[in-house]
């Protein structure tokens, strides 16, 4: 079949003027199941095939898809974008420039012990019942009107790609993602309160097969989650004002996520989200000697790490997945980069971040698994070490600036810290800061027995919408003077 | 686009090829472009062409859902195929009755299709992208944007004799022009590209940007605010997502549980949902082939009416509103949501404040607690302090984190001219206390 379609295409823009083309076959089929107060809410499957042929012609950019998989289709889908490169070069004040790449003929798998396909359904909908069902045993207080309602979630995926190019790359991909998460919602008439295991949002994905799903022990957590939603209905709500602020892994992930990841994305930092998702305060003149954060604040971008979202053989532009340095040391020192961004700033070459999230989209510098890398505190060693502050954990809603400066995130629960111990829960816990302030007053990082590569499997960027999968390492980590408790 | 008897056809093909008791069948294709635009030139220029089957299975209260975009006969058996096995492993599910059977009303006939939008291609769009570039460049400024022209078609059948078709088309235009400190806003959207224009937008956008230079801090607290229809739509939202939430609302964790009747926002507003007007997004009929009507959803602040889709209405004993969304486990939605002119203009709201703030947008807003419907977010493109009835000067975005109900039970005034905002139709508000809880740098 790609014999008919791919390279024919390339030819096909080829002869109507492209100077570059590229084409991307992506077949792709997706399961989940959604559970539900003891019954089973949803079970889907959706099964995906297309492609997406991308050209440079007279120096701009053209991209057309289709998921008619037939000869014809390929030409006129050629032909149509090379069209609209044509209509980009009018409005435009450079040619776009590629940062080199060897092309390659190459094969990459996702490492999968288990295939999330061949495990029964049945199976997978019993895990998920007696996840739920132990949510909803957890034994309700005295208030007549409290609720206690258990949800849990699978999704499995399966996605085939192939890559060509008119440089010579042929690169074929088989990624395999599964995960799944449990959640608890307690609720009066005044109030709902909700806790997440392994994470929120669905809970924690990887590329991996079943195994990883089954290390998760769902059912295990699914009674703690329960009580401490409703512990959280009598618990004291977070105070205001400012304190020292450790965040676990899950919520530093989402710290990494919005206030390091989306604002070293190349892209957004020559505009190319202005309208939409925002810019970003890292502009090139910082790079290399702005001030991020704290000396305890390293962090990496990792496409290479085996089971993250964002671990893959070539990105979609067929550049090999690599592992970049982006603050060393407190330090800013690299951009996420695409082939068209990285020679923007003097890059020889691109980061290998550029992604699409299926065969109708553009590839664009996206987050592959962006890692906090471990420091050397045990947990428990940093509340020890904390005379007053709070402990949050699980992140519950985020927001932050078009230029990632000022954020304010929530998360499920909070705990006092009181002279180096865990005292008690606190309810609605919230805290705000500026991106460089806040990590520059990092004082201590988990180590590795704390470190964990957290799954996004939801991140929002361009026009039209791509969410992407992507990942972040992260273990505990304590801020100083942090403003908490805001907006009650 | 496959068009009304081939769409048909496929519909059929999947209703034949499965053999549940009863199967519903949705095709929702057509065709998309987007134009977007950075630093005054156009950075990204997509297309792409497909079509969606979706096939619901049912064995007697066991349902299945399958999808996929292959559509040679294998495809549509493949996916009818696997709808039916995966309804066969589920369990029961007691909430459920029936798919909706026809209800006997004919279609509305709603204006939703516009051939000079489906034949705004490539070069028509380039050349709007220009006229943004152009403004911008012209000012000394930069200006981004997109343009995204869809032209698609919804076909929906079902075994209890359902079948609606309808084609419609989709434009969606928007500018940030900024210049080193400053930044301006404008958007659109319609059926029709000749109800947009792309001039009036850059000059709207140059404008906030130039007006925006030069500003001020101010502290974060309390202000009255004049909150653009923008601002005012994405408020709104949350205040839609949250109140008709169909599982918080059962659950009796909605802002609207148990308030049907009663009073929930302030006297004078008053909201709708009218999937046949025109000045909004207008479908005939609802995802699962129900016809669109007007429905009341607050009059002078009282809840009226909750919306439902089949499912949701068998659970709570109702009927449907014709307000089925094409997203699984999620319940019904208004999509197309009408608020109340009344009859101030911006000037007169701004006029009428001793100090407060205009917003022009929110940036990256989200819910922090249901209960009340608390968002935070921040300004962006554009934010202004008011003084003595006058714009004082542009002040650096903040960040606010509100009620939406209590923002909604205290609005002084409504604005004469609504904007169309692709999923609602929304005028200017002004709000009597509005809580800003941090600010930035710029
Ligand atoms: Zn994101």
């Amino acid at each position: 079949m790609d014999e008919l379609l791919m390279r024919p295409a390339l030819d096909a823009a080829v002869r109507a003027g492209a100077e570059y083309a590229d084409i991307r076959r992506v077949g792709r089929v997706t399961e989940s199941i959604g559970v539900r107060q003891g019954a089973v809410r949803s079970i889907s499957s959706s099964s995906e095939q297309g492609f997406g042929v991308r050209v440079l012609a007279g120096g701009a950019w053209g991209f057309a898809a289709s998921s008619r998989l037939d000869p014809d289709e390929v030409q006129r889908v050629a032909r149509q974008a090379v069209g609209i490169a044509r209509a980009s070069a009018q409005v435009m004040d450079r040619k776009v420039t590629l940062a080199p790449v060897e092309p390659v003929t190459d094969t990459y798998r996702t490492p999968v012990r288990v295939d999330p396909f061949a495990v029964k359904m049945e199976d997978k909908v019993s895990m998920l019942l007696e996840a739920d069902r132990l949510v909803s045993a957890q034994r309700k207080p005295w208030r007549v009107a409290t609720r206690l309602i258990g949800e849990a979630y699978l999704n499995w995926s399966r996605e085939n790609k192939r890559f060509l190019s008119t440089e010579g790359a042929d690169i074929q991909q088989e990624l395999v993602e599964c995960g799944g998460g449990v959640a608890a919602t307690a609720g009066t008439l005044r109030e709902i309160q909700r806790r997440s295991y392994p994470n929120a949002h669905r809970g924690h994905y990887a590329t991996a097969g079943w195994e990883f799903v089954e290390s998760l022990r769902l059912a295990d957590a699914a009674p703690r989650i329960g009580r401490e939603a409703l512990a959280l209905l009598g618990a004291r709500r977070c105070p205001s004002g400012r304190t020292a602020l450790i965040l676990d892994s899950t919520q530093m992930a989402l710290q990494i996520h919005e206030s390091c990841g989306h604002p070293i994305e190349l892209d957004r930092v020559f505009g190319s989200e202005a309208s939409f998702a925002g810019t970003s305060f890292l502009t090139p003149d910082k790079r290399g000697a702005f001030r991020y954060g704290s000396e305890a604040v390293n962090i990496t971008a990792d496409a290479t790490m085996p089971g993250g979202l964002g671990t893959f053989g070539y990105d979609d532009e067929g550049v090999p997945a690599q592992r970049t340095e982006i603050i060393r040391e407190g330090v800013f020192l690299n951009y996420l980069t695409s082939r068209d961004t990285a020679p923007l700033v003097g890059d020889e070459a691109s980061s290998g971040a550029a992604r699409a999230t299926g065969p109708d989209r553009i590839p664009i510098v996206r987050m592959t698994n962006v890692n906090l890398e471990p420091g050397d505190w045990t947990l428990d060693a940093m509340i020890r070490d904390t005379q007053d502050g709070i402990l949050m954990e699980t992140n519950l809603s985020w927001s932050i600036d078009d230029r990632r400066l000022n954020f304010q995130f929530a998360a499920e629960a909070g705990w006092e810290i009181k002279d180096g111990s865990l005292g008690a829960m606190l309810k609605n816990p919230n805290y705000t800061g500026i991106t460089p302030e806040f990590w520059g007053a990092c004082d201590a990082v988990g180590d590795k027995s704390e470190w964990r590569l957290w799954g996004t499997p939801n991140c929002g960027k361009g026009q039209p919408s791509q969410v992407a999968h992507v990942g972040h390492g992260a273990s505990p980590a304590r801020f100083r003077d942090v403003r908490v408790g805001v907006g009650r | 686009m496959i068009g009304r008897e081939g769409a048909t056809a496929i519909l059929r093909k999947a209703i034949d090829f499965s053999d549940a008791e009863q199967t519903q069948a949705v095709l929702i294709g057509g065709e998309s472009a987007l134009t977007r635009l950075a630093e005054n030139v156009i950075h990204q220029n997509v297309a792409e062409s497909d079509a969606r089957l979706t096939v619901k299975a049912v064995f007697g209260r066991k349902i299945g859902t399958a999808s996929g975009n292959d559509l040679s006969d294998e495809g549509v058996r493949r996916t009818a195929a696997r709808a039916c096995e995966i309804a066969r492993i589920n369990r029961e599910d007691r909430r459920f009755v029936s798919l909706p059977a026809p209800t006997g009303d004919a279609y509305p006939q709603v204006r939703c299709f516009s051939e000079r939008t489906a034949a705004f291609g490539a070069a028509k769009r380039a050349a709007a992208a220009g006229i943004f570039a152009a403004e911008a460049r012209s000012a000394g400024f930069r200006a981004a944007g997109s343009l995204g022209v869809q032209a698609g078609e919804i076909a929906i059948a079902n075994s209890l004799g359902v079948l609606a078709y309808s084609p419609h088309t989709r434009v969606e235009a928007s500018t940030v022009v900024m210049s080193g400190a400053g930044a301006g806003y404008a958007g659109d959207s319609a059926v029709d590209v000749d109800d947009i224009s792309f001039a009036e937008m850059a000059r709207t956008a140059v404008q906030k940007c130039r007006d925006s230079l030069n500003a001020a801090a101010l502290p974060p607290g309390d202000y009255e605010v004049v909150l653009e229809p923008e601002a005012v739509g994405a408020m709104l939202l949350f205040a839609i997502r949250v109140g008709f939430h169909h599982v918080l609302y059962r659950q009796g964790g909605s802002y609207l549980s148990r308030k049907l009747g009663r009073r929930v926002l302030g006297d004078n507003v008053t909201i709708w949902d009218d999937g046949t007007d025109p000045r909004g997004l207008p479908m005939p009929f609802d995802f699962e082939g129900t016809p669109k009507r007007k429905l009341m959803l607050f009059e002078n602040g009282v809840f009226r009416n909750m919306v439902y889709d089949s499912y949701t209405a068998g659970e709570a004993g109702a009927k449907t509103t014709g307000h089925s969304i094409p997203y699984a486990d999620f319940g019904a939605m208004p999509m197309n949501v009408f608020v109340q002119p009344g009859g101030a203009s911006i000037q007169d709201m701004i006029k009428s404040t001793e100090r407060g703030i205009l917003v022009t947008r929110f940036h990256y807003t989200n819910l922090v607690r249901p209960g009340k419907v608390v968002i935070t977010g921040m300004t962006r493109d554009g934010t202004f302090l008011i003084e003595g009835g006058k714009v004082k000067g542009p002040v650096m975005n903040m960040r606010f984190t509100q009620s939406v109900l209590e923002a909604l039970r205290c609005v002084e005034m409504v604005g004469s001219e609504p904007r169309r905002l692709g999923m609602a139709n929304v005028p200017a508000m002004k709000i009597g206390k509005f809580s800003f809880t941090g600010a930035t740098e710029y």
